[in-house]
């Protein structure tokens, strides 16, 4: 009798032992997933901040540019650059025959061509002298560089020809391939080439969407959750108007997608694919995270203030407006700012409004078209080419960078101004 | 111009406000009684300056171009043009007019372009004059109010007031703005394509609805057995569920640690933590999926001589549980600490161990809450679109292997609309036909799953 009862306990000890063993295992699992994806994100996209260059002599030969001794500036802007930027490049491998020359212009991006007109235009006094000039790598050089590319796969199946590994390898041993810190990844906007490809038209995008929701959104929300805690009757309307504020805060984010594409752009006419569409449709999806966030804050605020300002004969709108909205904002701000930060990761009804254009100019407006990070993301990502994927990497790194950014500073709002009341 | 009037009418606000307070002192020093604070005045004054020239201005906005193309148009009444050709002049009209016109020049476009900058240069004067006129009258009315001193406090924060609630509407007005975008294109792809061969039709092949020449007549067989959602509707439900295979293990069980066993330090750090996930954007959760878990399954599968497709729902489900864990985990977890310490006492007292508390006692108690909270979660992985656009298959197949590629409502939709649409289509109608389900089923599950943890939360308090 004793022994089944100390059987059955030990048991039910081993059942409490495996209960909690699961429940530790189902947070390092949960855990284990969040280190694997930033691992996984870091490895494959800090290359792209890299950028490989190949060192290459250029004869500014003043002859084959169709300029005179002394050009003005006018005449250097007009120059003919194509040939002495082709020779440059004949010149690596002087044997080279027509097909193989072909593939030496191909080592390069096509803005060689451009890079070398910059660097005589900051300096005109190179004219008729030889200098070595950093023209970026093709970017299939630029991962073999990396040594992210299979360099033993059979010559048919890769985009990089023997030769130009024969000759790129030359390069790498005389000293004139360089990898410098790839700023044209910040300063560039989107382009077919994944070498020349940037995130300065979605990064401007995606700030324009931001601001269009907050001037939208912010106040709006504000408002609306200043009538709904302090002012509101309880009746039937208020409550149908707090059941459409949590309704609308579980509506997939495509659905807003569905009503910018037929309301905004259908009906009025907005112009297509510009951050405007974009943050108009984003605001309404953070007004009821904002609302919320405020009504809570509001809530926080003790009945005493209220009470105390009101038995010194304030109105109520004097109360509200004096004392329970200023203590309040603390609250409301990190919850715009936590908003703010969804909407900055929303990809979908941007895609619906038409963000997914190829724009490969940066926009000066909300109303010029361009694409939002988040966008971009899915732009590359969905683009075959090997040296996308880092990019892919990187801009996502980017956009986390901005969300941890943002959630940060919406906690130091929250610790450092909200009172805590006891 | 239209922006030097609208700041023009701030400023005016601006200046109004300095001089009703000002006007409330000068009552004040003859040593009469106000009615209410010195800057109620001032926002008195600059409600009746700006709001009425406003308003004015906004209905001159909206109207302006309507009655100019009337009048332009008009011209060419009962000449035996067609709609979308009168609409077609006015639009070249517009164009010459700016100056931007590239076509051949007829004198009849002439003379309407030069009428229409005539028309629009009279809109111009005559609405600063109205404005101007609007903004002397209420000014001078409201002035007067504020010397004989009537009382301004009250007035005023009724302005707010309904201000304040008009701000409320917003929330409904989403709502209706979706509704109205969805319904009327759901109605157009309905009377085309029957409501019974979407429901219970088996095969979704869309761009077999090619774009037609807008001339021809719309040919109802052409569609038939085109749009049946069947395969779509099983599709999101299954890839629903494997995510909710993923989520509700882990998430349930890292709910219940976190609330019953961790301790305040390991909680602090991990509950965070796993809020991460939910932060991450979906298009990265959906990159993921692609790049590293897709052909990460397919590799295994090879090894063990299955078929896998490289863009197989497991992958695509299995990443969006991933995803949903926190959702979970963190709801549950605030349920379960909800539930009152005397229930666990109880069972403490009669010599339960705490995971026979935990299972006997809280759980039950808690599982109004859970169940939820589980909703909420399938709602959300219904709704999810990036993932499945990017790591699910887009051809609609009927199946139930999670190994196969199946497609979903949302990434349906992203299919249809992406690039550029011809509303009145019907593959266009159906994307939003798709939406309509979606927005139904959505909001069918949050109203029963926020009824359920509201109606839970009343018990406990």
């Amino acid at each position: 009798m004793n022994k089944n009862k100390e059987k059955l306990l030990a048991k039910r000890y081993s059942s409490e032992k495996r209960f909690q063993f699961l429940g530790k295992s189902a947070i390092f699992m949960a855990l284990l997933f969040l280190a694997f994806f930033i691992f996984k994100i870091f490895s494959t996209g800090y290359t792209a901040f890299q950028k490989t260059w190949l060192i290459v002599p250029v004869n500014f030969d003043a002859e084959t540019m169709y300029l005179d001794a002394n050009p003005s500036k006018e005449d250097l802007e007009d120059a003919d650059y194509f040939e002495i930027s082709l020779q440059s490049m004949f010149n690596l491998d002087k044997n080279a025959n027509e097909k193989q020359q072909n593939e030496l212009k191909k080592m390069v991006s096509y803005f060689f061509e451009r890079e070398i007109k910059q660097e005589l235009i900051n300096d005109p006094s190179l004219l008729g002298k030889t200098k070595e000039i950093y023209l970026t790598a093709s970017d299939d050089l630029d991962q073999v560089f990396k040594g992210n590319y299979p360099r033993d796969l059979p010559e048919k199946q890769r985009r990089v020809t023997d030769y130009q590994l024969k000759i790129f390898d030359q390069l790498v041993e005389q000293g004139k391939v360089e990898s410098k810190f790839n700023l044209s990844f910040f300063t560039y906007p989107d382009s077919r080439e994944a070498e020349l490809a940037g995130i300065a038209s979605s990064f401007m995008g995606s700030i324009f969407s931001i601001l269009v929701c907050l001037v939208i959104a912010f106040p709006v929300a504000v408002l609306a959750a200043i009538y709904l805690e302090e002012f509101a009757p309880k009746n039937r309307f208020t409550d149908f108007i707090e059941v459409n504020i949590n309704n609308l805060a579980a509506v997939p984010s495509i659905v807003f997608g569905l009503l910018g594409l037929g309301i905004l752009l259908a009906v009025f006419q907005l112009p297509r694919s510009t951050p405007l569409v974009g943050g108009i449709t984003l605001s309404l999806m953070t007004l009821p995270t904002i609302i919320i966030a405020c009504r809570a804050s509001l809530k926080a605020v003790p009945p005493s203030i209220r009470e105390a300002a009101l038995a010194m004969g304030a109105s109520r709108m004097q109360t509200t407006m004096h004392h329970t909205v200023p203590l309040s904002m603390p609250g409301t701000l990190s919850g715009t700012i936590i908003g703010l930060a969804q909407a900055l990761g929303e990809t979908a009804p941007l895609i619906l409004i038409g963000m997914v254009a190829f724009v490969n100019t940066i926009p000066g407006s909300p109303m010029d078209p361009a694409a939002s990070l988040p966008v971009q993301i899915y732009i590359w990502a969905e683009s075959a080419e090997r040296g996308f994927v880092e990019k892919v990497s990187a801009c996502i790194m980017v956009l986390l960078g901005f969300l941890i950014i943002m959630n940060l500073f919406a906690q130091i709002i929250r610790h450092k101004f909200e009172k805590k009341w006891s | 111009m239209n922006l030097v009037l609208f700041i023009f009418i701030v400023l005016l606000g601006f200046t109004s406000y300095y001089f009703g307070r000002k006007k409330a002192y000068t009552i004040q020093s003859t040593n009469k009684r106000l009615t209410a604070l010195p800057q109620f005045y001032g926002y008195y004054l600059a409600i009746w300056c700006a709001i009425p020239a406003f308003i004015i201005y906004s209905l001159w906005a909206i109207f302006e171009p309507t009655i100019v193309k009337l009048l332009i148009l008009s011209d060419y009444a009962n000449q035996g043009y067609l709609d979308d050709e009168l609409n077609l002049i006015y639009e070249k009209t517009k164009a010459l007019s700016r100056g931007q016109f590239t076509g051949e020049v007829t004198s009849f476009i002439q003379t309407s372009s030069e009428k229409y900058l005539n028309l629009r240069s009279i809109a111009q004067s005559s609405k600063v004059v109205i404005v101007l006129c609007i903004i002397i009258a209420s000014v001078a009315y409201a002035y007067k109010r504020i010397s004989s001193n009537n009382r301004t406090r009250e007035p005023v924060e009724k302005f707010f007031n309904a201000v304040l609630f008009t701000a409320s509407l917003a929330a409904i007005l989403t709502t209706v703005g979706i509704v109205f975008s969805l319904i009327f294109q759901t109605i157009d792809f309905f009377k085309v394509i029957p409501l019974f061969d979407f429901v219970f039709g088996t095969h979704w092949y869309p761009a077999k609805a090619f774009v037609r020449d807008s001339s021809e007549a719309l040919d109802p067989t052409m569609y038939s057995d085109t749009f049946g959602a069947v395969p779509i509707f099983a599709g999101t439900f299954f890839i629903a569920f494997i995510a909710m295979c993923v989520a509700i293990p882990i998430g349930l069980m890292s709910g219940i640690y976190l609330a019953e066993y961790a301790s305040y330090k390991v909680r602090q750090y991990a509950k965070p933590l796993i809020e991460i996930l939910a932060g991450i954007p979906t298009v990265v959760y959906g990159f993921f999926a692609a790049l590293t878990v897709g052909p990460f399954l397919k590799d295994i599968g090879t090894a063990m001589g299955l078929e896998v497709s490289a863009e197989s729902a497991l992958a695509a489900g299995g990443v969006m549980g991933i995803m949903i864990i926190p959702f979970i985990s963190s709801l549950s977890d605030d349920v379960i600490t909800s539930v009152p310490q005397s229930l666990r006492d109880g069972s403490y007292a009669m010599g339960a161990t705490k995971s026979e508390t935990i299972k006997k006692v809280i759980f039950p108690a808690a599982l109004p809450g859970i169940v939820g909270s589980i909703l909420l979660g399938v709602s959300r992985a219904i709704g999810e679109t990036m993932i499945v656009v990017m790591a699910s298959g887009l051809a609609a197949n009927l199946t139930l292997n999670p190994l196969e590629s199946t497609s979903t409502i949302t990434a349906q939709i992203v299919v249809i609309l992406i690039g550029d649409q011809a509303f009145g289509d019907p593959k266009t109608q159906a994307a939003f036909a798709l939406g309509m389900s979606l927005f139904i089923v959505t909001l069918c599950l949050n109203i029963v799953a926020l009824r359920v943890v509201k109606k839970y939360r009343e018990k406990y308090e």
